[in-house]
């Protein structure tokens, strides 16, 4: 039988983790090679790492970390940070990851999704699209860490990254962030109803039922979260930590 | 038939580069296992080679024309049809495997199997995407020396448009449902193709790629 994946996500700052609540205020976790090991471990079903100020410096996420990554990892993993070319693509994916995620780049010329998509195959590209609301409520799309809105509403950006070929979406809520308080499921379900590639839900999960959720409420077909696999306890302490196999059949 | 460790590190793999997938993932699941494999895309290399590891992400028709383009063609006819070398198709390389595809208007494959490449055709789209990306479980369909000590049911990972679709029922060896079952591993004589990543798989995976490597 099926079943959603369930995909920590890792944030990499200076090539270290971090953890955000609503894309500040981060919070060091720890090293991502141990935390990699810790996830062979769990037989985690797939890695995402995003580094989260590669756009920002407009660099590249570091090679030297994918090939790192590559050699420990026992799953998939996908790798976003800065992605702006077909050679940016080449370069992650022969340094060992299966997946690249482009956020940034992807809104500013969607024409680049096409591109990659064709010459790597659709399933090797993933669009993040990370949405809050703004100040006078409208809910829209973002990028640059959240700083700067893409026009785009939320729903438009993804049926117009599928049309381009984009093999996967991973919706991202940045007003749920580091909340642990479940997901947007209205904005999961909304995507998931507009387009027929992989939605991945992200933002807000911190238990098991959040997760459930996600999958038979908002139809996602991946589960992925932050602090919820790298947090334990109210008072957050940091602990790597992953569901029991039995656990992962909804 | 079980070998000995030295005719193991005698009979050298080579996984097939033409330019498309992950061959480094699957290279360094040998190289954990302290079994011998090279990337290669020489015709000297892969003719001599004991076992022929075929990957593969992306495109259809343009990795066949790839393929063509590097002469390795007739290489691979010449060392999977005569020398009978056992290979294994990941992924794509598994689809290539087939007449043809729907993946390129009506792309011409190998023709090792009596089998078309076709898209998923799923009728519940908001609960089946595609493409069929995750873990899915295998049936077992037949023995098979890839498969010994592998549990019925074992979950393998996939990331997939597009599936087998056999003429021959009998050249099955795994079966996954995704909204219908479908061919997800074949095998006849010395030619294996399996859809999903035995090099993403965790354990099972693991035990697939040692089976390749051992038991042929």
């Amino acid at each position: 039988m099926f079943r959603p994946r369930i995909i920590p996500v890792l944030l990499l700052k200076d090539n270290v983790l971090v953890k955000s609540i609503r894309f500040k205020d981060h919070k060091y976790i720890g090293d991502p090679i141990n935390a990699v090991r810790i996830f062979n471990g769990f037989n985690a079903d797939e890695l995402v790492f995003l580094d989260i100020e590669a756009s920002k410096k407009k660099r590249l996420v570091s090679l030297d970390f994918v090939k790192n990554v590559g050699e420990e990892a026992s799953m998939p993993f996908a790798v976003g940070g800065g992605i702006r070319s077909l050679e940016d693509i080449r370069k992650i994916i022969n340094a060992g990851a299966e997946k690249v995620i482009i956020n940034t780049y992807a809104s500013e010329n969607p024409g680049f999704i096409y591109q990659a998509s064709a010459t790597f195959g659709s399933s090797t590209i993933c669009v993040c699209i990370d949405v809050k609301k703004s100040m006078f409520g409208k809910t829209g799309t973002w990028v640059l860490n959240g700083t700067k809105s893409t026009g785009y509403s939320p729903v438009d950006l993804a049926k117009l990254m599928e049309e381009k070929g984009a093999g996967e979406i991973v919706i991202q809520s940045i007003d749920k962030d580091g909340s642990m308080q479940g997901y947007d499921i209205e904005l999961i379900k909304t995507i998931s109803e507009n387009v027929t590639i992989p939605v991945v839900a992200l933002g807000g999960a911190g238990n098991l039922q959040h997760l459930k959720e996600a999958y038979q409420q908002g139809f996602a077909n991946g589960l992925a979260a932050g602090s919820l696999f790298v947090y334990q306890g109210s008072k957050r302490g940091v602990l790597v930590n992953y569901p029991e196999p039995g656990e992962l059949h909804f | 038939m079980n070998k000995t460790l030295a005719d193991i590190k005698q009979q050298t793999i080579t996984i097939v580069d033409y330019g498309m997938g992950n061959l480094h993932s699957v290279k360094k699941k040998f190289d954990r296992m302290n079994i011998n494999v090279r990337i290669s895309s020489d015709a000297d290399e892969i003719l001599s080679s004991g076992k022929i590891i075929l990957p593969g992400i992306g495109h259809f028709e343009k990795a066949m024309n790839t393929i063509h383009s590097l002469g390795l063609y007739e290489v691979l006819n010449e060392a999977v049809l005569q020398k009978k070398t056992p290979i294994l198709g990941i992924c794509l390389g598994m689809q290539l495997m087939a007449k043809r595809s729907e993946e390129g208007g009506d792309a011409a494959g190998f023709g090792w199997f009596d089998a078309e490449v076709i898209r998923f055709n799923v009728k519940d789209t908001l609960k089946y995407k595609i493409p069929h990306t995750g873990w899915n479980q295998v049936v077992n369909k037949k023995q098979c020396a890839l498969v010994e000590g592998i549990p019925d049911n074992s979950e393998f990972y996939f990331v997939h448009a597009y599936h087998i679709k056999l003429n021959n029922a009998a050249d099955a060896l795994h079966e996954t449902d995704y909204d219908y079952a479908f061919v997800s591993a074949m095998a006849k004589d010395n030619i294996m193709g399996v859809q999903y990543h035995p090099e993403k798989s965790h354990q099972v995976g693991e035990l697939m790629l040692k089976n390749f490597a051992t038991r042929y």
